[in-house]
């Protein structure tokens, strides 16, 4: 579903390489964290998923695609079958949870009879029945975090990134966030996690990627967050 | 769907950058305002000269007895001068028709458009100049007539009419110069205006393109909303000029023609182009220069 093959990617106007010569494979319906301090290049990888940089060298492949061949215009197309979830959520703040949603349809311009079906389906999913017309400020970070991901996955998307889900909730909430995603995986939804949060890598149990300084340090299946080495 | 969408989009934006709008609805107002106007004096000014030089002439004046002129030597033209004249102007190839006007013919012509009574009382039928009136085929042409009758026997002065209209249209040409010149500063300014507005928005809304680019919104989707944006002032901007050419066609125009252009009326038809083309004109300026700015500040 992901395959990174010998990537670097330096970004410009700094000598040290984000990425450096990495090589994964990340199948279908895998769940994997990419673990790693700050700066580590967990975001970097993620955004080449997403084709928002473009590596230096090495190829990536995503969803059957080659990237660097897949020309521009072509590029929303493969962010349609990509979902993303962020620390901040990124909600628009003038829109209830239904809109929030309903906007991720729209804007791919899909028939508003679709919207009507698919919309409640996906926020009963995270969750939040009954939520559907509250604003994003009448939620706790926890909820708000639930529209998010119930926006990513509201086009069934068949690959999940999510960037420090948790980062901005609590850890009992967070455990309530981190049910949604691997229910989301269940439904065979490929799931990248970059995370801190070592007690969640830990209760899981997933393949995990660390990365340190560009490279990877570790790429262990069923693992947890720190381990001597 | 996708067009409800797209326009309760542009309505927002429109709405939250209101008076940015309403500047850009200003200068694309004006600017249009003026290159109509602009359109409207060129279409006057060829309807004018199609009246006009029609009836331009030449006008060859003839020596008369109180004729002050030095080359008349004070004496009357005689008959064998008039008819060698007329034969050598009916003999130029440029020349159309030849008309001979008499004191008699002179004085009648006088009275009938003298206005000032007191002139009228001492001015007798020999006070008038007798002349040959010269059509020519192509007004452009007057020159070799000018040259054939020049310093000939008989012959006191020669007015060409043509030169007096140049003068006068000459003037109304640097008039439209002069409105096409505002209306490209005017718009260079809209053009500046809009390229903000358009940063503006796209700022105001980059949480909303950040999401639409995440979740695979296609480039289109994307930008229409601004470069709707643009297009609807443009539109208002246009309407508003097209309200000024028509009241400048009524006010300026109307009255214009009432002194001046007889016979040479411009068209309501034509008002009705020009407003067509400087809202397509105006149109076509905000669609481009907000579909520009985009491509600098939307990067998908």
């Amino acid at each position: 579903m992901i395959h990174f093959d010998n990537v670097t990617k330096v970004y410009a106007n700094q000598n040290r390489p984000a990425l450096d010569h990495v090589s994964v494979d990340i199948d279908k319906s895998e769940f994997v964290f990419l673990v790693g301090p700050s700066g580590s290049g967990k975001s970097t990888f993620l955004r080449l998923i997403l084709k928002e940089e473009r590596p230096n060298s090495g190829a990536i492949h995503v969803a059957g695609k080659d990237l660097a061949r897949l020309s521009n215009f072509k590029v929303p197309s493969l962010r349609r079958r990509i979902g993303c979830v962020f620390q901040d959520f990124r909600l628009l703040p003038n829109k209830n949870v239904y809109e929030n949603v309903a906007f991720a349809l729209e804007v791919i311009g899909k028939p508003r009879r679709f919207i009507r079906k698919v919309v409640p389906e996906v926020i009963e999913l995270v969750g939040l029945e009954g939520k559907a017309h509250r604003m994003p400020e009448e939620l706790s970070g926890g909820e708000q975090q639930r529209v998010a991901m119930a926006r990513a996955f509201v086009n069934r998307p068949m690959i999940l990134l999510a960037d420090e889900p948790t980062g901005n909730i609590d850890p009992a909430t967070s455990i309530g966030i981190m049910k949604v995603l691997d229910r989301i995986n269940r439904t065979g939804t490929t799931v990248v996690m970059a995370t801190h949060d070592a007690a969640i890598v830990d209760s899981m149990r997933k393949r995990v990627v660390e990365l340190e300084d560009g490279k990877i340090v570790r790429d262990q299946s069923r693992g947890v967050y720190g381990q001597a080495y | 769907m996708r067009a409800n969408f797209i326009l309760s989009e542009v309505w927002i934006g429109l709405r939250r950058n209101l008076t940015m709008t309403i500047a850009v609805i200003v200068t694309v107002a004006v600017g249009m305002a003026m290159l109509g106007v602009g359109f409207l004096i060129s279409a006057q000014v060829s309807t004018m000269k199609d009246y006009w030089f029609d009836k331009v002439e030449v006008s060859v004046f003839l020596c008369t007895k109180n004729t002050s002129i030095p080359a008349c030597k004070g004496k009357e033209a005689s008959p064998d001068q008039t008819e060698a004249l007329k034969t050598k102007l009916e003999g130029l190839p440029e020349v159309k028709q030849v008309h001979f006007e008499d004191q008699a013919m002179a004085y009648e012509n006088f009275r009938k458009t003298a206005v000032d009574k007191t002139l009228l009382d001492v001015t007798k039928p020999e006070d008038m100049p007798t002349s040959f009136r010269v059509q020519l085929k192509d007004p452009e042409l007057f020159q070799p007539v000018i040259d054939a009758v020049t310093g000939q026997p008989g012959v006191s002065s020669i007015k060409n009419q043509k030169e007096l209209l140049n003068d006068f249209f000459g003037m109304l040409d640097a008039l439209r110069t002069a409105a096409f010149v505002l209306a490209g500063f005017v718009v260079i300014a809209s053009i500046l205006l809009i390229a903000n507005t358009v940063r503006l928005s796209a700022f105001n809304r980059r949480r909303e393109t950040g999401i639409m680019r995440l979740v695979g919104a296609s480039n289109l989707y994307i930008q229409l909303p601004f470069v709707m944006e643009g297009m609807i002032s443009g539109l208002i901007g246009g309407v508003f000029a097209a309200v000024m050419l028509i009241l400048a066609k009524v006010f300026v125009f109307e009255e214009f023609q009432k002194y001046l252009a007889i016979g040479s009326q411009l068209e309501w038809e034509t008002v009705a182009w020009v407003i067509v083309w400087t809202l397509g004109i105006g149109v076509l300026i905000c669609i481009l220069s907000s579909f520009v700015t985009l491509r600098r500040y939307l990067r998908v």
